[in-house]
């Protein structure tokens, strides 16, 4: 398994490789169509994250020290943007997550959207990741 | 040029000139830049509006060379703002037809206004049991004020119903006003939908049953000739930055004696007739109203905005949005799986939408990249998304200087992003 800061290099590789913006467009688009749904019984309050315009719903598990994430949202530039982020964060173990922001969305030629969390959630999305990876790090640590 | 300026002179846009659309797209100079290396289209005018040339000089003209503070100094430069601040309370005064400049109050905004008169109409007239109404449609700046209000004075809301065209249900206005009812909370012009609410009826009833009337005219005023007498409003309320002024200044028309009455909502400089630490004494309206320096540059901006759009005529204005509101909806109806959220007969150019398979920020965001500026989520108005069951919706909203071919433009992005979406 790649680590975090691998894989976020991989993506700003593959992403400014990429021509010209509505090439990068229609890769996070594929990306979003290309992502498994959650079940609607995991679509609930519980694990929503709100955005001002769309909404993310995120479940975690741990397995073997390992974080893993699912992530669905009703946008699917939100989906694309969902499906980079596990692929960076999901299946790593706690103490890597908390110590690597998601620097690779600064870093992908994408402009102002990418940074206009407040409306499509994602800043939301990053700061559960990591609140849940805390969560799994006190509970791994108080494991005989 | 000359025949521009000619043009633009002609009087109340006069149904035989024909509309100045070039005159008037060349005042407006950032509708020449481009958006991604696009040329922008800007739909959405019931956010905010550009601002003409002359407002922008008229801005820059007063801070380079007539500022000063109004009703304070005694030296030149104060005297004069302080004439170019009162003209446009007149000025304001004739745009609605107040019978008086007294009755208008700067506020920052219609937000402004709204809580304004919830509180000081509020605490001056309200009592545990009263009730105020407001309607199904409004947005969050007319509810939330009153809910708070309420919870202070024990008073209830009562909602008036819309049906699924987004038309308020009358029989059940009617049925819902008593003699309990103090205020009613009503938009001429819903921001959502974009319809356009029989007010002048809804006032006549209110007033049956002795309950003021509040009409909020964010949306409506820069469409609509308004005449706050000829529609008996109690108090009528606009945003400078929805008719090509500044941000930062609004209008709140009251009528005088419910002003005179109601007890100030911000106190401090400039609204006091005595002040011992003892207790004070309030000055007259408007004043009373307008504690502390207020937007002086933003309030000389809107006078030179309304001078504006005299100058171009709000019925002249009207027929040309008229045109684009039904021209757009025609263009958009041939879109497969696109439905119109907002269908009511009488509307104001404003058209809210969504997609099958395409959630609105996707299709803003991507339009965004075609130059295409619209305005997507719930608009402030929840209430409304909810009645029609959806969480969001995209919107397209005409001014004065949109035209049929930015609407072919955008419904070609529209077709393009949708095929990428779906």
């Amino acid at each position: 398994m790649p680590t975090i800061p691998d894989q976020q290099a991989a993506i700003v590789t593959q992403f400014n490789a990429l021509p010209d913006w509505d090439a990068r467009y229609k890769y996070i688009i594929d990306l979003g169509k290309q992502l498994p749904s959650l079940p609607d019984a995991d679509k609930n309050d519980d694990n929503i994250v709100r955005g001002c315009q769309s909404q993310v719903w995120m479940v975690a598990s741990e397995d073997g020290g390992k974080v893993y994430f699912k992530a669905d949202s009703d946008a699917l530039i939100v989906r694309g943007l969902v499906a980079l982020i596990l692929q960076v964060y999901s299946g790593q173990p706690p103490e890597a997550i908390l110590a690597n922001p998601p620097e690779f969305i600064n870093q992908i030629d994408m402009g102002k959207h990418l940074s206009m969390q407040r409306s499509n959630g994602l800043a939301a999305m990053v700061k559960q990741i990591q609140m849940y990876a805390l969560g799994y790090k006190v509970k791994l640590a108080q494991q005989p | 040029m000359t025949a521009v300026m000619n043009q633009l002179t002609e009087p109340e846009g006069s149904p035989t000139t024909a509309y100045p659309i070039e005159a008037i797209r060349a005042e407006f100079p950032i509708l020449a830049t481009q958006v991604y290396g696009k040329p922008l289209v800007y739909l959405d005018n019931g956010a905010t509006t550009h601002k003409p040339q002359c407002v922008i000089d008229c801005i820059s003209q007063f801070y380079s060379k007539e500022y000063g503070t109004v009703r304070r100094g005694v030296y030149a430069l104060s005297e004069g703002a302080t004439e170019a601040f009162q003209n446009t309370r007149e000025a304001v005064a004739t745009f609605l037809n107040a019978p008086s400049s007294d009755e208008i109050i700067f506020t920052r905004g219609s937000t402004e206004a709204i809580n304004l008169v919830a509180h000081s109409f509020g605490h001056t007239y309200l009592n545990p049991g009263d009730e105020i109404l407001i309607s199904a449609m409004e947005h969050h700046a007319n509810i939330v004020p009153w809910q708070q209000i309420a919870k202070l004075k024990g008073a209830t809301i009562k909602v008036i119903p819309m049906d699924s065209n987004g038309v308020l249900d009358m029989s059940a206005y009617a049925s819902l006003l008593s003699p309990k009812t103090k205020l009613v909370a009503v938009n001429h012009v819903s921001n959502a939908l974009g319809t356009i609410n029989p007010v002048a009826e809804m006032i006549k009833q209110a007033h049956a049953v002795g309950a003021a009337v509040l009409v909020d005219g964010a949306q409506s005023t820069p469409h609509i000739t308004v005449d706050v007498q000829a529609l008996d409003a109690d108090f009528y309320c606009f945003s400078g930055h929805k008719v090509y002024a500044p941000t930062g200044v609004g209008v709140l028309f009251g009528k005088r004696t419910l002003l005179e009455a109601m007890v100030p909502y911000q106190t401090g400089g400039d609204m006091i007739d005595q002040v011992s630490f003892d207790g004070t004494t309030f000055t007259d309206i408007p004043h009373k109203f307008e504690a502390g320096t207020p937007a002086i540059a933003q309030v000389v901006g809107l006078g030179e905005a309304l001078r504006y759009l005299t100058r171009i005529g709000l019925p002249a204005i009207a027929q040309h949005e008229a045109d684009l509101l039904a021209y757009a909806t025609e263009r958009m109806q041939t879109i497969d799986g696109l439905r119109i959220i907002g269908t009511a007969p009488h509307k104001a150019s404003l058209i809210s939408f969504v997609v099958d398979g395409a959630h609105p920020l996707d299709i803003g965001t991507l339009l965004d990249h075609e130059g295409v500026a619209i305005r997507t989520g719930h608009h402030c108005a929840q209430p409304v998304m909810r009645h029609f069951d959806v969480s969001a919706t995209a919107r397209v909203s005409f001014g004065m200087y949109n035209t049929r071919s930015e609407i072919d433009a955008f419904v070609q992005a529209l077709q393009k992003v949708l095929t990428l979406l779906r």
